[in-house]
């Protein structure tokens, strides 16, 4: 089986410095990798090479089958969010009508059968009651449903989110992880989710692809997310720690990751979420 | 008093003054067409500041085509994309943008105000370049405005779905192939040129008031991406096709008019837009 996306020794280097490199990866049908590290490592990076935005150094990206390409309809997308700004005229439907349709030319007048699409994935995402509200109007929460419903409009065989949870409460980072994988199910679509939290999303990925000081580890969660591996990735002393279905990393990385990573002490209450 | 409201409200002999002018009206509404329907773009890409910019080296450029005795529409007209496009070019961050705009706008103002101290023709012409005046256009310019503004409009329908998807949602618009960066500078042209005809009618310190204040009336009440481009439109037209009617009688510049309107429709759609509903509550609050 043709796998949908798939990392052949790919490298990605500005200048001097390397992202990643030899990458080898395949992404099959309904597999869920979620892609972890500390900022500046190249996760955003990867999902632009992804989308065919960010030319890599060497090796090769496919999908199913054929080089990655720019504007690619099968890939949906979620980008890194951003609040929609007041005034934009704009209702939680449009936006995801925008997902179905937004590249075609002319006016933006919908066909019967798109209506109904949109109608079919306002009710998916739990949408349906905020449909004709203005985007702006919506919580953070609610707009990520309505991302999430965009991105899944066209039934892309890949979704891309970049850190689709951020600045969420945990019962909406569970909501809309939970929208996200239940498009996997539905449609069987492989699924790259960057996050700087895995906890949200433990219980559904399959492997992770974890970044971190130019080199990477690829793994079942329970492989990749050791102190062991984490210590050998960051070439320090790095502790995971388990409690509760949680992971927390602690310790480790040079001081300018500093501010990425919390550092908790074990035995202190964790009031922010796990930090991975 | 009387004598000033007499001034301002004269409607002696207004069917025949009409008549004179109907060919204006129908610029005029063709012109709140291109300026309803940009405007709603410009609201989106953040780009009222650009209009103002954009419209002071478009009368840079229309003084100087009066100076040099060539076409005021065409000189208006290359002033305009000269700015749009080094705002789009140089300005692709609103940061950058701002301050390319504040740098731009002075020097146009500066070399428009040389060229009409320099200019020894009508005066009426030099004063109209700032504040306005369509009833003053003659036939020829009528008809480069007409053409500009069926260009104008045009251009906006073809293009009005991928950057509708560019202007509200730029990072999924580009993941999804669509020419973010070959519309923006599409779109800049298609304000430039919007700019250099509606400077002929409202003057470039007015061109705010047909550009932006029409569309950002119209979002105050409505956030369909269909109504929104209608009342921005209606709102445009109404507003210029007004100021031309109650300008007539007085002899007074239209500009003052058709801004006084535009405002107060303005005003009206924010007092609508306050007490329209609120959507649930948790919305306002949820926003993390």
């Amino acid at each position: 089986m043709t796998p949908v996306l798939d990392f052949r020794s790919a490298s990605l280097r500005f200048g001097e410095r390397t992202l990643w490199s030899e990458l080898t990866l395949a992404v099959n049908a309904g597999e869920f990798v979620a892609v972890l590290g500390p900022n500046g490592t190249g996760k955003t990076s990867l999902l632009k090479a992804v989308l065919g935005e960010q030319k890599i150094s060497s090796g090769s990206i496919e999908l199913l089958g054929s080089p990655v390409r720019h504007g690619d309809r099968r890939i949906g997308y979620i980008p890194q969010q951003k609040l929609i700004e007041r005034g934009t005229p704009l209702r939680a439907r449009d936006l995801i009508a925008l997902g179905l349709s937004g590249e075609r030319w002319g006016l933006p007048i919908s066909t019967r059968a798109e209506r109904a699409r949109v109608d079919e994935l306002l009710v998916a995402v739990g949408a349906t009651a905020f449909a004709n509200a203005p985007v702006a109007s919506l919580s953070g929460g609610e707009q990520q449903r309505v991302r999430v419903g965009q991105s899944i409009a066209a039934n892309p065989a890949l979704l891309l989110c970049d850190e689709p949870l951020l600045s969420l409460d945990l019962a909406h980072q569970r909501e809309v992880s939970e929208l996200i994988n239940a498009q996997r199910k539905r449609s069987g679509a492989a699924i790259v989710f960057v996050t700087h939290d895995v906890n949200p999303i433990l219980g559904m990925v399959d492997k992770v692809l974890y970044l971190a000081a130019g080199r990477f580890r690829i793994g079942t969660p329970d492989d990749v997310l050791t102190s062991e591996t984490l210590s050998e990735l960051y070439g320090t002393p790095v502790d995971v720690f388990r409690s509760q279905g949680r992971i927390v990393v602690v310790g480790g990385p040079d001081s300018h990751e500093h501010h990425e990573h919390d550092h908790h002490v074990p035995d202190l209450p964790v009031h922010r979420t796990g930090v991975i | 008093m009387d004598n000033f409201w007499g001034k301002l409200f004269n409607f002696t002999d207004f069917a025949a003054l009409l008549g004179l002018v109907h060919n204006s009206i129908l610029a005029g509404a063709l012109l709140g067409v291109v300026g309803g329907l940009v405007g709603v773009f410009v609201m989106s890409r953040d780009l009222a500041f650009a209009v103002h910019g954009i419209s002071e080296l478009s009368f840079a450029g229309a003084s100087a085509a009066l100076l040099f005795g060539a076409n005021v529409v065409g000189g208006s007209v290359v002033g305009s994309l000269v700015a749009a496009v080094l705002i789009g070019v140089l300005g692709a961050r609103a940061r950058d943008r701002n301050s390319i705009i504040a740098v731009l706008m002075p020097f146009g103002l500066g070399l428009g105000i040389l060229f009409l101290a320099l200019y020894s023709g009508r005066s009426a012409n030099k004063f109209g370049l700032l504040t306005g005046q369509i009833v003053s256009v003659d036939n020829p310019q009528l008809l480069a405005m007409l053409i500009i503004s069926v260009l104008v409009i045009t251009g906006l329908l073809v293009v009005w779905r991928p950057l509708t998807f560019a202007s509200v949602d730029e990072d999924v618009a580009r993941a999804r192939g669509v020419p973010v960066t070959g519309l923006s500078v599409a779109f800049m042209v298609l304000l430039g040129l919007a700019v250099a005809v509606s400077i002929q009618v409202v003057g470039a310190l007015l061109v705010l008031s047909l550009l932006v204040t029409p569309a950002a009336a119209a979002m105050r009440v409505t956030s369909s991406p269909l109504l929104t481009p209608l009342l921005s439109v209606a709102f445009a037209v109404t507003s210029i096709v007004g100021g031309i009617m109650l300008s007539l009688g007085g002899g007074l510049p239209i500009s003052p008019y058709v801004t006084t309107i535009s405002f107060l429709i303005y005003v009206v759609c924010r007092i609508i837009g306050a007490r329209m509903p609120q959507r649930r509550s948790v919305a306002t609050q949820g926003a993390s």
